[in-house]
């Protein structure tokens, strides 16, 4: 992208102002006035129903016309979200971090329907960095070469071992597995320091995970070896050799990494665990708040809006399930601002 | 030396030029960058203008210091009138009177730029709080003034001395 111009000055669109997001980062300090803080779930909290807590959100500007259900509702806040992305952005590949989860997901959702041979409605999440017609095409008719180069070789694997073995757990961990790994290394290439955290954070939560679910479920060391990722922060080695000797391998391992703080949640219950993870990704893009500059407080408001979804997603459903407050108050996150 | 004596308007003119040139590219890319921001604060709430528009233009200030040194410099030389005849020292000299403004002018508003920015996300968020936030950008001028200050006392004496 790359111009010079008769002078030799460069004229390359990305030039000291644009890498500084200087437009997109004022315009997001505004947009983070509107972002819950702790009294608003408090507020939402003190509603005694769904429908209490679904009118407090559309009075606070949730929802569009044509959202009605709680879900839909999520849905569409998400995509008001991922629309203001665009709209501050040139290129919004530089999101991809965020968008690769989406594409995988789509890519099982596919391999799935065309092996059970039904269509089920809301399958598919958009903001992915392929759309979802295509990978619902490529699985249809077999034809890969649609995808991008670093999805084919897995959606052919993924492919062959749901139609061959009809093993869907497999399938699906073949495809988590190549989507942490894409997530990984594109947040890492991208030399921003919270991207680079966050996929950190998210590979080992899952790893963790991963190596707690098998030893629960009793897998071998292919299966392990197969589903675990790649981090820096962990050494999988380490980890699959706990995880074959016991729960308390596993939890003594971890407290000598940079997740020992989390072992605590982890003996709770995984949710807790996932709770900590979360928190623990709240804590890390806080500063961004007062970062003027660069594309990391947008991610960081990205990561903040997911999280503000997460949270009242959790409230609803326990309003809805008529789960004591006291339970839905430990599932809550801790809010950005 | 005679000949080189020849080259002593050419010097002072350059200092002069330079002085005009260098803040004053430095403030326009330093109120591009607050302009920018500002416009990110506008798209969603327009009642800040008349704020963000303080904080824009604060390091605009750099240019304006560069042009009155580059006026002061040209009268002072004889480009805008009487006689040109400068000897080299004294146009290296009239060169060095106006490095202050220009190194200080150029480093000053591209780093209050950065505060202005800085703060135009304070209005963002806390308007109230716009007084506090004009002062963060403001400290950075202190030191263009000085600069400037420093300059002016050199241009103006340097005719004193006889050389």
């Amino acid at each position: 992208m790359q111009k010079k111009t008769k002078l030799g000055f460069s004229a390359d669109k990305n030039e000291m102002t644009d890498k500084l997001y200087l437009y997109s980062v004022a315009r997001i300090r505004s947009k983070e006035l509107g972002l819950f803080s702790r009294s608003d779930i408090d507020q939402l909290m003190n509603c005694r129903t769904e429908a209490e807590c679904l009118r407090y959100l559309n009075d606070k500007g949730w929802g569009d016309e044509s959202s009605q259900t709680s879900e839909q509702i999520l849905v569409s806040e998400r995509e008001k979200t991922w629309e203001l992305l665009n709209e501050l952005v040139e290129d919004i590949s530089v999101f991809n971090t965020f968008r690769y989860g989406n594409d995988y997901h789509n890519l099982k959702a596919a391999i799935k329907q065309t092996y059970k041979g039904d269509t089920t409605p809301n399958l598919f999440l958009s903001n992915g960095t392929v759309e979802p017609e295509v990978i619902i095409k490529a699985v249809s008719e077999h034809d890969f070469s649609l995808l991008p180069d670093y999805m084919r070789e897995v959606a052919e694997e993924a492919y062959q071992i749901q139609l061959r073995t009809g093993d869907s757990q497999l399938c699906d961990i073949v495809l988590d597995k190549a989507a942490l790994d894409r997530m990984y290394s594109h947040g890492k290439a991208s030399e921003n320091e919270l991207l680079s955290q966050y996929v950190e954070l998210k590979v080992a939560a899952a790893d963790i995970n991963i190596a707690i679910r098998s030893l629960r479920t009793k897998k071998d060391e292919d299966f392990l070896r197969r589903a675990l990722c790649e981090c820096e922060s962990l050494d999988i080695n380490k980890l699959i050799k706990c995880a074959l000797e016991g729960m308390d391998a596993i939890y003594d391992y971890l407290e000598t990494t940079v997740y020992a703080d989390g072992v605590q949640e982890l003996k709770k219950s995984s949710q807790a665990f996932e709770r900590w993870c979360d928190n623990r990704i709240i804590e890390f893009i806080r500063p961004q708040k007062y970062n003027p500059f660069t594309l990391s407080p947008l991610a960081a408001y990205l990561l903040a809006r997911e999280n503000e979804i997460k949270t009242v997603r959790i409230l609803l459903s326990g309003k809805r399930n008529d789960i004591s407050d006291d339970i839905i108050r430990e599932r809550l996150r801790e809010m950005y601002v | 030396m005679e000949i080189l004596n020849d080259y002593g308007i050419v010097l002072a003119l350059a200092g002069a030029v330079l002085a005009a040139l260098i803040p004053g590219i430095a403030s326009a890319k330093a109120v591009s960058m607050g302009g920018i921001a500002g416009a990110g604060v506008i798209t969603e709430d327009p009642s800040q203008f008349g704020k963000v528009l303080i904080l824009q233009l604060l390091p605009g200030t750099q240019g304006i210091y560069g042009l009155l040194i580059s006026f002061i410099t040209l009268s002072q030389i004889g480009v805008l009138g009487g006689s040109g005849d400068i000897s080299f020292v004294k146009g290296a000299l009239y060169f060095a009177a106006c490095l202050p403004i220009i190194i200080v002018g150029y480093t000053s508003a591209i780093k209050q730029a950065n505060a202005s920015v800085a703060s135009i996300g304070v209005v963002a968020k806390r308007p109230d709080q716009f007084g506090k936030a004009m002062i963060f950008p403001a400290m950075v001028e202190t030191y263009a003034i000085l600069a400037l200050l420093i300059s002016i006392l050199a241009i103006t004496n340097v005719s004193g001395i006889n050389i």
